[in-house]
């Protein structure tokens, strides 16, 4: 049985893509850094042990890339006083385990907290339609996941649903790694679903004003192999181009209708990103348009008297923030495997399956263990 | 974090359910029959073996493509039983409970459903009990199934040894990623259902070529392939490796995972058996297995390699790399 999908993991076409990655590294006679920006990759680099067989002086960093971890504390802060204050929410199954500075949601359900997890923003339509009572849906994720948000509110959603919007704009996020950086970082592997939305065209000015490639690659194990090697070619080049690896699904210009309905919806607005800085530009937030939907309108007094939050222990310790600016390995953290569990995560990284920490403890330490110790 | 009360993780079959029966359900347990952890207990009974084990079933939604929890809850202990090589089930005993305002019609179907799986498994309800709850006590029902088989010879989840191979008696991932995606109404179209099955019968025609070259079996059930070998690993201590490319998944439950970014490896199977095979005897249990109806995609898929003391399971990916597999608790659709 051929598996889906095999035509992009074949293992001659692999070994040829590693080859010219090598030589291309081999090229810059010294030692070359790039980041990508997706959880995604970071999966697919675990899943099929891609992390080993890069060459020795390539380091591949891990940017701000799940949109579960760089949900900030207090927006899930504030999901959960709602949900405390007896109203019900929806939101994707990855939100439940993430704490926020005292709580998961996951926490506060086991304490008779109202909350079901919903796998399509339509399911939070449809939910609504079905009850009188308010219904808040807790709505996280980048680009991708904030367009179908943003149809829902288009398509004449119930009265009673709330939207409570904790979306991110990716692009925000690069900038400002790109400005904080110091040049450290010299190309970027842009994550290719995201691009099916904004086009890759939308890169143009940033590789421009930053001097540095990006290349849009896909998730399966020749994408990102030949996504990076396309990627140090430029950065030995010193090309500041944006490429297209992923060119079976992304346009330069994107998705027109998807990125017109999520501006109707959405204003960019800075906040911060978990982890990483106070983003300007970073946040999704509710048009004015849409108040009668915005639950931080709908709810503004019970948010605003919300019990203060008392920040628990391990959370100080926790290395989620350098993790997520490349700055630090999930094994450099203290709490990594052993306070800090996929079922009872201290930081945000070990909750998504697209979370630094959690790919790389299911993975065995980012697929690089097995193989390094793996004699047998 | 709130550590004073049960979270749903404490039933997905992860480490927090592991932590819950070892440190509270079995605290200050000392009976190694208990202590085993094994799929069912076994008990000297004459010069035989008694075999006895329980399940209980709530599944949501009560009907799934491929079955329902009535040929679940007869499967899921049949399968029990049949793992610790009891084939021959003397009886089962049957808990229903029941939310006030459940359809009868319903039930009726149910009780075919369970009539009808105890046939194929050659035994039958003995005894049972029956509750009804106030409406919102509990989720429409809760089946509580035991049962109680004899054999000859007992087989342990813990009995690989270095040089076995690993065979799996069929596609994995197939009855957690049917129920997921009629559970929350996904749309997948395709053949996705689930494969729960009585296996006595499948294991009864293994264990008759090759009895003694069994050496371990376990039901990838709840954790899946990933977490049944796993525990099979560190209770044996040694080191097993698979090898993707080998593992049998069906193209609708392959397309799921990749669609909802979930490890088939990772889902529960409900009529699907892991056997620990001396390599020599692989190949006639593999002609035993694809000769019954259950078996016929049959496959080895690893090997157990050495003795490390410690236990783990290495994947061998199908693009030329290898990574250490974890087992985790119910896996959840990526957001993006």
């Amino acid at each position: 049985m051929t598996p889906l999908g095999f035509q992009f993991r074949d293992v001659e076409r692999g070994r040829a893509l590693q080859a010219r990655l090598e030589r291309a590294v081999a090229r810059a006679g010294r030692p070359v850094t790039v980041m990508h920006v997706c959880g995604s990759h970071e999966q697919a680099i675990a899943r099929f042990g891609l992390r080993a067989r890069f060459p020795g002086q390539l380091r591949v960093q891990m940017g701000p890339g799940c949109p579960v971890c760089v949900t900030d504390a207090p927006e899930i802060d504030a999901c959960i006083a709602l949900a405390r204050c007896g109203v019900r929410i929806l939101t994707y199954g990855d939100m439940l385990g993430v704490p926020g500075r005292a709580q998961s949601l996951d926490d506060a359900r086991a304490e008779g907290a109202r909350v079901d997890v919903i796998y399509a923003a339509t399911q939070a339509a449809e939910i609504a339609r079905e009850t009188d009572e308010p219904v808040v849906f807790f709505a996280t994720g980048f680009e991708t996941t904030a367009v179908a948000t943003a149809a829902i509110l288009l398509g004449a959603p119930p009265a009673n649903l709330f939207v409570l919007s904790a979306h991110k704009w990716v692009p925000a996020a690069m900038e400002v790694v790109a400005s904080t950086s110091g040049g450290r970082i010299e190309g970027y592997l842009a994550a290719g679903h995201a691009a099916t939305i904004t086009g890759w065209g939308l890169f143009e000015p940033f590789a421009a004003r930053h001097r540095k490639p990006v290349v849009v690659a896909g998730f399966e194990p020749l994408d990102i192999l030949s996504g990076l090697a396309l990627l140090v070619e430029h950065v030995v080049a010193e090309e500041a181009r944006v490429v297209n690896a992923f060119s079976r699904c992304v346009t330069r210009d994107g998705n027109a209708r998807a990125l017109e309905a999520l501006f109707r919806v959405f204003d960019t607005s800075g906040g911060e990103w978990r982890g990483i800085a106070y983003v300007p530009a970073g946040n999704l937030t509710l048009r004015p348009d849409f108040a009668h939907h915005d639950a931080r309108v709908r709810f503004a007094t019970e948010l605003a008297s919300a019990a203060p939050v008392v920040e628990r222990a391990h959370v100080a310790e926790c290395l989620c923030a350098a993790i997520m600016t490349g700055q630090a390995l999930p094994t450099d953290c203290p709490h990594f495997g052993a306070a800090c569990r996929p079922d009872a995560p201290v930081g945000a990284c070990m909750v998504s399956t697209e979370g630094v920490c959690r790919i790389w403890f299911e993975h065995g330490v980012g697929g690089a263990r097995a193989t390094e110790g793996g004699g047998a | 974090m709130t550590d004073d009360r049960v979270k749903l993780a404490h039933g997905a079959g992860g480490p927090a359910m592991r932590a819950l029966i070892r440190g509270v359900l079995l605290e200050g347990e000392t009976h190694a029959e208990t202590l085993a952890m094994d799929d069912g207990a076994a008990v000297p009974f004459g010069d035989r073996w008694l075999v006895f084990s329980s399940d209980a079933h709530v599944v949501q939604p009560i009907f799934f493509p491929g079955g329902d929890i009535g040929r679940l809850s007869v499967s899921g202990v049949v399968n029990d039983l049949a793992m610790m090589g009891a084939c021959d089930i003397l009886g089962l005993a049957s808990n229903v409970v029941l939310e006030e305002g459940f359809s009868l019609d319903s039930l009726r179907t149910i009780q075919s459903s369970v009539r009808a799986t105890c046939t194929e498994a050659g035994t039958r309800i003995l005894t049972g009990d029956t509750k009804v709850m106030r409406r919102g006590e509990v989720d429409g029902i809760v089946l509580s199934t035991a049962g109680v088989g004899i054999t000859d010879r007992v087989v342990r989840n813990a009995g690989l040894r270095p040089g076995d191979a690993i065979v799996v008696t069929g596609t994995v991932g197939d009855h957690g990623l049917a129920v997921l995606s009629a559970r929350n109404n996904l749309g997948l179209r395709g053949d996705l259902r689930s494969d729960v099955a009585p296996l006595n019968g499948l294991v009864r025609a293994a264990l008759a070529v090759a009895s003694d070259a069994v050496h371990a079996m376990k039901d990838p059930t709840r954790g899946g392939v990933t977490g049944a070998l796993v525990e099979m690993a560190e209770k044996a201590g040694v080191t097993v490796v698979l090898e993707e490319a080998s593992i049998p998944v069906s193209h609708a439950a392959r397309a799921a995972a990749e669609v909802l970014g979930i490890d088939p490896l990772l889902v529960a199977n409900e009529g699907k058996a892991l056997l620990a095979v001396a390599r020599d005897r692989v190949e006639v249990v593999l002609d035993a297995l694809h000769a019954h109806p259950l078996g016929h995609q049959a496959a080895c898929i690893g090997r157990v390699v050495e003795n490390t003391g410690s236990g783990a399971v290495l994947l061998e990916t199908g693009f030329g790399t290898r990574r250490l597999l974890e087992r985790d608790s119910d896996p959840l659709p990526r957001i993006c």
